[in-house]
């Protein structure tokens, strides 16, 4: 074996250009493998971190008729706080939220809302809900930097909001803009306005009532309490694991792509091979060699072009990989745009297993394609072979 | 002197005798507005940000609790049809040959784009019902002499808590209504002109609902033919009208 490799790499060196033709075409595949995927992986931790840090926490309790996706069943979906929860509440470890449909008015113009209370001294998540205390004329209220970019809202301003209350009477007041704050999690920016939950409790007449319990710790919560029902931290994030898993069949298709044409070069390399170097092979085989050695020589040999493959990409790869690390990568949109947590500029994390699992994957398919013309040798005849006959 | 204080008196109590009560100013505003049935074609003009839109439609309406229309134009409306009976509306396209029934939050939505949402439109519970009414004062709106009334909800279930209605007070027909929120905000000002005198009884052909939060001109509706008390086939007020 250690003979078949030492003949494989001055084999390999010996053929020049060729090889390390192949071998920059394959080292390409390697980087953008696991730059890729690098930046999935940094995607995912960054948007879960954000959704933790300004949605959810470690998990929630959602009224049992709220639904995320269906703005008509809010007028439903809230209930009274369970007694139980008082002391979480009171500790700060859980943060009630009502939620409400509305509308808004900003320069005459009419924007469908969802109007949510908090508790202006909650700390669990990261709104700037100390904002909400400001004493003022009008109803203090935050909003997201997207809403007031689409809304054209800034800092100070007064704008009109109009609610329906429980019975379904409608309710209008002016809200002052107290703070506006930049968040990727869009699900807590986009067509909403926060205001004190107290003060929303009273306009729509659903004293001590919320739509969703967010909670600090996880631990030993029960699957329903009422007419809340539990949605684990796991569950809350799912969305993100899906998104993340379309997007990796998406990009996979052109690092597949890539990769195909690397390996089809090797392919080509080694049929190449075969056939220019039927001499040799009855060489072998007249000087002892069984023809399942001849077989593993061919097969080394092409092989070790990820070997070198690998050792090319670190080369250039490394630096470039960590520079993006650092810099992270700039998509010049917002997440608004996509409706899904996203950060700005996404920075690829590069995971050990991520590296090991790309070298592996390259390396078996490098030689497969390498064995796969090389089992041609075994049905060769060696005299014909020696004479370089044409098989 | 004492005679002169009489006179005037006595004129002023005659005046408020004259006056009816703002029930009876409703009622008579009832009696005038509604009949066993009428058949109407009308076009609803909306004003938009992005332009006008004019949609004509021929409408069939009993008593207040059945109502059926059609939408003759323009193309993209065109077929479109609803049926109100009693608290349900079904509305039918022809573009997807589907019936569809407008039920719960739905009926909150607007109506073609307009000022007017599904549920404004199946009101049918009589101010009375609903309100407390006083009048308030009186007002002069394009030379026309009015009553002032004053609605303040009297139930809990109801859109609008409060309700201002300027009543011509010689052809008992509003001409002028405001709709206010809980706080006391104006939330919907209706306009009504062109009134004419049908079979016996005026009705305003003209109406501009604006909700004045919001910029623009409001939306249009205008009566442009209408006649009352006509035999209309019962089959007009059933779903398999929708489809016909």
């Amino acid at each position: 074996m250690k003979l078949a490799i030492k003949l494989a790499f001055k084999n390999l060196i010996g053929a020049g250009l060729r090889t390390w033709l192949n071998v920059i075409v394959l080292s390409f595949s390697f980087v953008m493998i696991i730059a890729a995927k690098g930046i999935l992986v940094g995607w995912d931790r960054q948007a879960k971190k954000d959704m933790a840090d300004w949605e959810i926490a470690g998990g929630q309790y959602w009224n049992a008729n709220y639904d995320p996706y269906d703005a008509f069943t809010l007028t439903e979906a809230h209930s009274v706080i369970p007694g139980q929860f008082k002391d979480e509440i009171e500790r700060g470890d859980m943060v009630p939220v009502l939620i409400t449909q509305g509308t808004i008015y900003p320069e005459g113009r009419m924007q469908s809302i969802l109007i949510k209370g908090i508790d202006p001294g909650q700390s669990l998540l990261e709104l700037p809900t100390g904002r909400l205390d400001t004493a003022a004329g009008a109803l203090p209220a935050i909003i997201g930097s997207n809403m007031a970019r689409a809304n054209r809202l800034s800092k100070g301003d007064y704008v009109t909001i109009r609610w329906r209350d429980a019975n379904g009477t409608f309710d209008a007041a002016e809200i002052l803009i107290t703070d506006i704050f930049t968040t990727n999690v869009p699900t807590v920016d986009v067509g909403q306005v926060w205001i004190a939950l107290d003060s929303l409790q009273s306009m729509v007449l659903m004293p001590g009532e919320a739509t969703i319990l967010t909670f600090r710790d996880q631990e030993n919560r029960e699957a329903g309490v009422g007419d809340w029902k539990l949605m684990t931290y796991k569950s809350l994030v799912s969305e993100v694991d899906e998104m993340i898993k379309t997007k990796s069949v998406g990009q996979s298709i052109f690092y597949i792509i890539l990769l195909i044409l690397a390996l089809l070069a090797i392919f080509d390399t080694q049929v190449l091979s075969i056939f220019r170097r039927q001499k040799e092979i009855g060489t072998y085989v007249a000087l002892g060699y069984t023809r399942k050695e001849v077989v593993l020589l061919f097969t080394v040999e092409g092989a070790m072009h990820a070997v070198l493959a690998a050792v090319t990409g670190a080369i250039y790869g490394i630096p470039l990989l960590v520079w993006l690390a650092n810099k992270g990568i700039s998509l010049g949109m917002s997440s608004a745009e996509f409706g899904f947590t996203m950060a700005d500029t996404m920075y690829p994390v590069y995971s050990g297993s991520l590296i090991i699992g790309t070298t592996l994957l390259v390396m078996i398919a490098t030689t497969i394609v390498s064995y796969w013309p090389s089992r041609r040798i075994a049905k060769m005849n060696p005299t014909e072979a020696l004479r370089g006959k044409l098989q | 002197m004492k005679t002169f204080a009489s006179i005037i008196l006595f004129a002023l109590a005659t005046a408020a005798t004259a006056q009816p009560s703002a029930d009876e100013i409703i009622d008579r505003v009832d009696r005038n507005m509604s009949s066993e049935n009428r058949i109407f074609e009308s076009t609803m003009t909306i004003q938009g940000k992005r332009g006008t839109r004019v949609i004509t439609s021929k409408s069939y309406t009993a008593g207040d609790k059945k109502s059926f229309t059609e939408y003759l134009s323009p193309p993209r409306e065109q077929g479109i049809k609803m049926l109100k009976l009693e608290d349900q509306l079904w509305i039918y396209s022809p573009s997807t040959d589907r019936t569809i029934q407008i039920s719960g939050h739905m009926l909150r939505q607007s109506v073609m784009g307009s000022d007017l949402s599904y549920e404004d439109m199946m009101e049918d519970r009589k101010l009375t019902d609903l309100y407390s009414a006083r009048v308030t004062g009186r007002e002069t709106i394009d030379g026309r002499e009015t009553w002032v009334l004053e609605l303040n909800a009297r139930v809990e279930d109801i859109a609008y808590s409060k309700r201002k209605i300027w009543i011509d007070t010689e052809r008992y027909v509003p001409l002028k209504e405001e709709l206010y929120a809980r706080s006391g905000q104006l939330l919907k000002r209706s306009t009504m002109s062109d009134v004419i005198r049908v079979d016996g009884r005026w009705f305003p052909t003209t109406v501009v609902y604006k909700d004045m939060l919001k910029q623009g001109d409001g939306t249009e509706f205008k009566v442009t033919a209408i006649k009352f008390n006509q035999a209309i086939p019962d089959y007009i007020f059933s779903k398999a009208a929708l489809k016909q």
